[in-house]
């Protein structure tokens, strides 16, 4: 037993040496297809954790990740790259607090409503403000940072997300996220202090969520709203969750890793029919693997 | 019985919704050690005082003392922890856990909670006293109807009340399974848990209770040992009519 478990340690420290040593080996444009995978990686097992275990679906994910966008677009002329790396994830921690300690009374249908409105919310007051206040549209990041530094920062936050997640899984806290998802008035009245729960972890997981997207912004030198507050992502990271499985903690990177080749492969071949593609996805996705990869993979095993 | 102060008292206790008064000037007293039965026709508010006691929903007035810590205005999860538990009207099974997690939230999160490994050892002692050992792997959604109920009653004690509020828990279970359950219930009070149980089945009321009280339109209309009470003919207007005797 004790031989498995340092078996497994040695065979993710040895993955992780190698995944740090990929920017050695590989092209450019590999390179920022890894970047892409990490960080959808980091979303969706962050988005899960908390909406795949609480059942609370959050098409949030947009605003968070462009909180994070913004928040290097604006800092990151007046203060040290890593102090604005810092600050992102506090940001967007903050935002989801106080919107989580408001909205997580609603349940069901009423919270993906809003958070969906709620992230579009966020991108037209970024519009608003930058039309009125600082009179432009868009803002451009002028940050030195290579693609390797950008891989190693979101290959570093994906090791510290799963880990996290995989550490909380087995720990009460990610077993009262199950409970609360199976009943919650079960949760309540068996003495877990739902609302405390849902808030903290609705705001640890947007936290990872803005930290994901302050790094993203490194790659970019312009950045708009349109662009910052995508909501396609909180769809994309949604279906990469349920592609994966939302019941294991590494089931949502594997339904990224797919996902995000996929993607690549249909914007690059079909730029124009991107949208229609994706749709297909979705259904097909929803419609024949509802347990995610992982659920599969349990099918085959009871085989 | 009168000589001990009450374990649970509850005084002036109000609910409406919208125009309904479903519970008004709602007063009980439960001694330690008692079991109470709460009788009453459907709509009567016998599960409003057990929603508002518990914290489910919030009380208009009134006040619900536990040793003389007062319980309204407290979130359902610290009454909980206060050592007020229950169970539910319709059987609330978490279907995707097994019958091992479907109880072991109680242990760790409700009162005096310890850590996951000595909580599961308790856990299964507990599965073992309400005659679920067999089946903690067994996930939530395969039990039977008096398994769930097992499990309902197992994961309310698992949170180490010293009220339990049993709602309608023997409803629905046939002649046999009713011994087994009113012999749970006995139990449960040997090990000095009172009890207050919302309850149907007149057989139980008079095997268990040391006292009944009868609710009827949101009030308390009649109070007293079962076999006196069930006698009054106000209970048998309101209540029993002539399908039991």
């Amino acid at each position: 037993m004790a031989d498995k478990a340092l078996v497994r340690w040695g065979i993710a420290v040895v993955a992780i040496a190698v995944l740090a040593a990929v920017p050695l080996m590989v092209s450019a444009y590999t390179v920022s297809l890894f970047i892409s995978m990490l960080a959808y990686i980091s979303l969706a097992t962050a988005w899960a954790f908390f909406s795949g275990r609480t059942r609370y679906i959050s098409l949030a994910t947009a605003a968070f990740v462009g909180i994070g966008t913004y928040t290097v677009a604006v800092l990151s002329d007046h203060l040290p790259l890593p102090v604005v790396l810092a600050i992102a994830p506090a940001v967007g921690f903050a935002i989801a607090f106080g919107i989580g300690l408001s909205t997580l009374r609603l349940s069901g249908v009423y919270f993906v409503i809003f958070t969906f409105g709620l992230a579009e919310l966020i991108k037209q007051l970024v519009i608003w403000f930058e039309i009125n206040q600082t009179k432009t549209l868009a803002r451009y990041i002028f940050v030195n940072a290579s693609g390797t530094l950008i891989y190693e920062l979101l290959l570093a936050t994906a090791v510290v997300v799963i880990a996290g997640v995989w550490w909380l899984s087995r720990a009460p806290l990610g077993y009262a996220l199950r409970v609360i998802g199976e009943d919650e008035m079960v949760a309540r009245h068996a003495g877990i202090d739902t609302t405390r729960v849902k808030v903290l972890v609705f705001a640890a997981t947007s936290a990872v969520m803005s930290l994901v997207g302050a790094i993203l912004s490194l790659r970019y030198t312009y950045v708009d709203p349109n662009i910052g507050f995508n909501s396609l992502v909180s769809f994309q990271v949604l279906i990469m969750a349920l592609l994966g499985g939302i019941g294991r903690p590494w089931g949502p990177a594997l339904g990224a890793i797919p996902l995000v080749l996929l993607f690549e492969l249909l914007s690059g071949t079909f730029p124009h029919h991107f949208g229609i593609a994706l749709g297909l996805c979705f259904v097909v996705i929803v419609y024949y693997l509802p347990g995610g990869v992982m659920g599969l993979v349990d099918r085959w095993r009871e085989w | 019985m009168t000589d001990t102060s009450p374990l649970l008292a509850i005084r002036g206790l109000h609910k409406s919704f919208g125009g309904l008064q479903a519970v008004r000037a709602f007063d009980l007293d439960v001694t330690p050690g008692a079991i109470v039965g709460l009788i009453g026709p459907n709509g009567s508010g016998k599960t409003t005082v057990l929603n508002l006691v518990t914290g489910e929903i919030a009380a208009d007035g009134g006040s619900v003392r536990l040793a003389g810590q007062e319980m309204i205005g407290l979130p359902a999860f610290r009454i909980c922890r206060a050592r007020i538990a229950r169970t539910f009207q319709l059987v609330r099974i978490l279907p995707g856990m097994t019958t091992r997690e479907n109880v072991l939230v109680g242990r760790l999160f409700g009162a005096a909670p310890v850590a996951l490994e000595p909580a599961r050892r308790d856990v299964d002692a507990l599965l073992h006293r309400v005659g679920l050992a067999e089946r903690a792997e067994q996930p939530g959604a395969q039990l039977t109807y008096i398994d769930q109920k097992r499990v309902e009653l197992a994961r309310a004690l698992a949170t180490q009340p010293r009220v339990l509020l049993l709602d309608e828990w023997l409803a629905g279970l046939n002649p046999s399974e009713l011994q087994i359950g009113i012999a749970l219930i006995r139990q449960v009070r040997s090990e000095g848990i009172t009890v207050v149980m919302i309850e149907h089945v007149m057989e139980a009321i008079r095997a268990l209770c040391d006292h009944v009280v009868v609710m009827s339109a949101g009030a308390l209309i009649a109070a007293g040992a079962p076999d006196a009470v069930l006698r009054d003919p106000e209970v048998a207007r309101v209540y029993l009519g002539d399908d039991d005797a």
